[in-house]
């Protein structure tokens, strides 16, 4: 499959989940899987590394589930396009900077990525949209256990599965999930409810950013832990954890339009305004703006599709999504108009948002209170 | 104030509950961007402090040079050796889990929840595995029936572990 075909269409994930509000966009497992007594692929020597891809390669082009897939090496590939796949999380940034010797092979519809060679021998990653931890893993583990008929992966009784760095032995299973929190930020609530999290050994990180900045209000929870409990266990936890948080999510969100309608709607009014007349947009005010945008969608500003119009728009103004939509090298103030230019034409079908403020509510809040309110 | 690793000026210094205890590290620029402890994402402190890094402040008293030589293990499938693990803190291949056994042992204690391993095991292992784990449970049964002086159970579970260790060979 060419590169030009497998990226046409947005992924399957990217339509959009059931239920949670809309609070989680994507779930996300990860299996690390090396082949016995091969060296891992940071200490292989070229030769190794080329035997190792030469075996693994056909053994994954031959399951049902990878029929007609992309695959390709990475050197074949220019730095936009590793760039793309990058932005759409089909495999890492370490691996984007991988050459030959190294390959990725995804499935058609992007729901299954497996990268070769990068710090494992095999890194396989199955997404889902909305909170969909378990049927992911479910079908990340049926596609492992196959290939195990014609790969011997390298597990000992004690540690389980082996990989390249021992914060991965065990399972080898990275599971997380996207969330966008903005009703949390806004009601500064945010902080506590990360630290929460993390007290029980779950990652939490800001998806765009630096540090503890974040981006459109988009985090990611996953966990840590891979050896000493097994892949339902931690799953379980992690679907647990999750859903309380886009229960808090959901509260937050209601309380506001509650307590301070007015500042909500000023806030997602801005945002519109933006987004609809902006010639020049940087991505941190795009993402920002988006993120106000899908909040109104989901609490009735909008209709219901914007919240996935919103979500395409996310991996669309990226930088390299915006090199290859234009088919050349861009300068930053390029991108900046071209990213405006999108955004504009994306949501010219969008009408100004439907705000009802309830008339007696909408002067509640302590400071602003007059004796005239009843 | 000097780096825990090396002798150069610490510029990071982090503080973490690990195990319950109160743990500082100080680090310098390299150091830290090293050990990965500028990326909030994959770092704890327990990697650090408990063996994570054989050579570092959880180990070797502070002031003594970080890189002790090495005993001269190395691995026979892959050629890795343990002045490797120290530097990389990764492996070279998968047969290095037993060549440095004891290294791993330091390694993952306090880096999960537990230090073996429960879940998928690959098909063609499960006979393995699930012999593996019975004699793990009749050994912490074996220990309680002693600490209990409860003998004549003890010989039993005992005949049954040598039993289920035979079939091994």
């Amino acid at each position: 499959m060419r590169f030009s075909t497998l990226i046409k269409h947005p992924a399957d994930w990217m339509a959009g989940g059931p239920g949670e509000h809309g609070a989680v966009l994507t779930s996300r497992i990860r299996l690390a899987r090396n082949l016995n007594r091969h060296p891992f692929p940071g200490w292989a020597k070229r030769d190794q590394r080329a035997a190792a891809l030469d075996l693994m390669r056909p053994a994954i082009e031959a399951l049902p589930a990878m029929k007609g897939a992309f695959s390709h090496e990475l050197g074949d590939l220019t730095s936009v396009q590793k760039q793309v796949l990058v932005e759409r999380h089909l495999i890492s940034r370490e691996h984007a900077a991988r050459g030959d010797g190294s390959a990725a092979v995804i499935e058609r519809r992007q729901t299954f990525s497996i990268m070769l060679n990068e710090e494992d021998h095999l890194r396989m990653q199955a997404i889902r949209p909305g909170l969909q931890l378990s049927a992911a893993f479910a079908a990340l583990s049926e596609l492992d256990t196959e290939l195990e008929n014609s790969l011997e992966f390298a597990f000992d009784p004690t540690l389980g599965y082996l990989t390249t760095c021992p914060t991965n032995l065990g399972t080898g299973l990275r599971a997380s999930a996207m969330l966008h929190l903005p009703g949390l930020v806004l009601s500064d609530q945010i902080g506590q409810v990360l630290q929460a999290v993390n007290k029980i050994g779950l990652a939490v990180r800001g998806l765009y950013g630096e540090g503890t900045e974040s981006l459109g209000n988009l985090y990611q929870i996953s966990n840590q832990s891979t050896l000493g409990e097994s892949e339902e266990t931690i799953i379980r936890r992690l679907e647990r954890v999750i859903s309380q948080v886009a229960n808090h999510e959901q509260n937050a969100r209601e309380k506001l339009l509650q307590d301070d309608p007015e500042m909500v709607a000023d806030k997602i009014g801005r945002a519109y305004g933006v987004l609809r007349f902006a010639h020049i947009i940087d991505s941190k005010e795009a993402l920002n703006h988006l993120s106000l945008l899908r909040l109104g969608g989901t609490i009735g500003f909008f209709p219901p599709e914007t919240v996935v119009l919103c979500d395409t728009l996310l991996m669309d103004i990226q930088p390299a999504h915006l090199q290859l939509h234009s088919g050349r090298k861009l300068s930053a103030e390029e991108r900046d108009s071209i990213r405006a230019e999108i955004v504009r034409s994306r949501l010219l079908s969008l009408e100004s948002p439907d705000i009802r403020i309830p008339a007696n509510e909408s002067n509640t809040s302590p400071d602003t209170s007059n004796p005239g309110d009843a | 104030m000097k780096c825990d690793f090396c002798d150069q000026k610490a510029t990071v210094f982090l503080t973490q509950l690990v195990e319950g205890q109160m743990k500082k590290v100080c680090l310098c620029d390299n150091c830290a961007k090293e050990r990965g402890v500028t990326d909030p994402t994959g770092f704890s402190l327990a990697d650090l402090l408990l063996g994570g890094l054989p050579g570092g402040p959880g180990t070797v008293p502070a002031g003594q040079p970080k890189a002790a030589p090495g005993n001269g293990k190395k691995c026979v499938t892959c050629g890795f050796t343990l002045d490797d693990l120290r530097r990389v803190r990764r492996f070279g291949c998968s047969d290095c889990y037993s060549t440095f056994s004891e290294e791993v042992a330091q390694m993952v204690r306090g880096m999960h929840k537990g230090t073996s391993h429960l879940g998928k095991v690959p098909e063609g292992l499960m006979a393995i595995q699930f012999r593996h784990q019975r004699i793990e449970e009749l050994r912490s049964r074996l220990d309680q029936a002693i600490a209990s002086e409860s003998y004549e159970e003890a010989a039993g579970i005992r005949d049954e572990i040598r039993t289920l260790d035979e079939v091994k060979i």
